[in-house]
């Protein structure tokens, strides 16, 4: 299902399908088109086309090596740390083309964040976790930091745990608190996309409850794109799901849709559990 | 059952070698700091700590210019060691990685690591003693560096390698270049680690005595210049025990027990900074 057909933005198909979650959906922010990948000489994306709607969260589901993770690094460019690493094709931020090599890397990952499996705290206080990316991206008074960090650390839902203990040191925190505490520090910058890569594989079901809670919170307001192994969670969260299957997007549509009339077998064989 | 015997008997003998050889390694050690301590307290009063080496033959003295010097030329090596040694180490481990010259440079300072430190010395002597035309406290400092400067290049990328992945690619994710990257998350991550390496360059250097006796020398009395031959612990000890006067010998023996005593204190320090900057992470 590599045909123009399947390449659906989360706006259309709210439009086509009338499904409350996603009337929101407003323009395209990112257009991917004819996107292929290589790891040195293996091909880990091949001619991936599609559209991630602004306010909208889209899922990508598939079995292991599927590309689903490469995709979302190309979509900030986390693959360009590693040499051999290639992305040929078009990724469009708001029509701008980010493969392009006069792109300044570090102004595109303030507008394209990304939360990742393991919690990473940097090894200082909560509050300087939260303010590491806004100190980095612009210059700020004290007081207006003050106000972001507690602002970010409201958003991803922290705020009242931390409160009393923002000096403390990152790594303190339990698991959960430590992947809403990533959060928070990728949503101070105030980025227009936010990458989640498997946010809750690390996480017991309390804490996953908790960090699915948050990016409710958070679809109003951001271009969301998340890769899980979970179906249920995929399920329960997005407004869009895509299935990829050894480097391609073989299906991408609202999530209902995809979860009890995909057009594609492979996609229905995966969802159904018959594989993966 | 007659294998189980042999498995079980194996299992003893294995025991019983790995015991001895402990314990043999243990005994050496405790006969040298016995020895130590018996020979060297004898001569322990505050006279070693405020006079200066004695002239051959005369009663008292003590070790002051020598403990100066020691410390004067180890601070000055490490200040221009540390810094080269962690630099290049951050290099091996965050940028060069598996590139060839990365790999020679790895390559070059394993073998500097072993080289025996009196060719340091020997390299220090042509290089900066045959210029000046005499010893000096900064050519003993220099070849004091030389040696530390491997020590610190290998704990550093081993301390900076155990640094997760994940860690530098959130901070990547958030929009800082490398160099940011290493010095706010990947230094202050695996700050205990550098920390311990470089109190080990410390105790590594402070022991030695043959690229200071090229280098630095030794002075008879009390010098903070720089440009001049210093005393120093080691090439005291050494040339002290070495002489025919009870009373320097006394001397080499109170040396060396202070030279002890400061690495082990520095091996104990180093455990405690290991521990306090350890991270109270919890799971869950």
């Amino acid at each position: 299902m590599r045909a123009p057909e399947a390449v659906i933005s989360g706006a259309r198909v709210a439009s086509n399908d009338g499904d409350a979650r996603v009337q929101n959906s407003t323009e395209p922010k990112i257009e991917v088109r004819h996107l292929d990948f290589y790891y040195g000489a293996q091909r880990a994306l091949k001619d991936v086309n599609l559209t991630l709607a602004d306010r909208t969260i889209t899922a990508f589901i598939g079995p292991s090596g599927c590309g689903k993770s490469t995709l979302l690094r190309v979509l900030n460019r986390m693959y360009a740390l590693y040499s051999g690493h290639r992305a040929t094709g078009d990724v469009l931020l708001d029509g701008e083309n980010i493969l392009s090599p006069s792109v300044d890397v570090a102004s595109l990952r303030f507008r394209v964040g990304m939360v990742f499996q393991k919690p990473t705290p940097f090894p200082m206080s909560v509050f300087d976790n939260v303010a590491f990316g806004l100190r980095l991206a612009q210059r700020i008074s004290r007081r207006e930091l003050g106000e972001r960090v507690e602002l970010a650390l409201r958003d991803a839902a922290l705020w009242d745990e931390v409160k009393g203990k923002l000096s403390e040191d990152g790594r303190s925190l339990s698991g959960g608190q430590q992947q809403r505490l990533c959060i928070a520090r990728t949503l101070a910058v105030r980025p227009e996309v936010v990458l989640f890569d498997e946010p809750t594989a690390a996480l017991d079901p309390i804490s996953t409850l908790r960090v699915e809670e948050t990016l409710e919170g958070l679809r109003e307001r951001y271009c969301i794109a998340i890769v899980t192994h979970n179906l249920q969670q995929a399920a329960r969260v997005s407004d869009v799901t895509g299935f990829m299957y050894l480097g391609e997007l073989i299906e991408i549509g609202p999530t209902e849709q995809i979860f009890t009339t995909p057009k594609d077998r492979r996609t229905d064989d995966y969802v159904t559990g018959r594989f993966g | 059952m007659r294998r189980s015997l042999v498995r079980k008997l194996t299992n003893i003998v294995a025991l019983a070698l790995s015991t001895v050889a402990t314990l043999i390694g243990l005994t050496c050690l405790g006969a040298i700091l016995w020895t130590l301590l018996r020979s060297g307290l004898a001569g322990v009063s505050t006279q070693l700590f405020t006079h200066m080496t004695p002239p051959p033959g005369s009663a008292g003295g003590g070790l002051l210019n020598a403990i100066f010097g020691s410390l004067a030329v180890t601070a000055i090596g490490i200040a221009l060691g540390a810094p080269i040694g962690i630099l290049a180490g951050t290099y091996l481990a965050e940028y060069g990685r598996d590139s060839s010259l990365a790999s020679v440079t790895r390559f070059v300072n394993d073998v500097l690591l072993s080289a025996p430190s009196i060719i340091v010395g020997l390299f220090v002597y042509e290089v900066v003693v045959v210029p000046m035309g005499h010893f000096s406290a900064i050519a003993g400092a220099l070849a004091l560096a030389v040696i530390a400067i491997p020590v610190t290049v290998r704990t550093t990328e081993d301390m900076l390698r155990l640094v997760p992945q994940g860690l530098k690619d959130a901070s990547t994710a958030l929009g800082a270049y490398p160099w940011r990257t290493i010095t706010s998350v990947v230094y202050p991550a695996a700050r205990s680690g550098i920390v311990t390496g470089l109190l080990l360059a410390i105790a590594r250097v402070s022991g030695e005595t043959a690229p200071l006796l090229f280098t630095a020398l030794n002075n008879q009395f009390w010098s903070s210049n720089l440009a001049a031959p210093i005393a120093n612990l080691p090439v005291v000890i050494f040339q002290f025990a070495m002489s025919p006067y009870q009373e320097w010998q006394q001397l080499a023996w109170s040396g060396a027990l202070l030279i002890t005593l400061a690495i082990l204190l520095l091996s104990i320090v180093a455990r405690v900074v290991v521990s306090a900057l350890q991270p109270t992470g919890r799971a869950g």
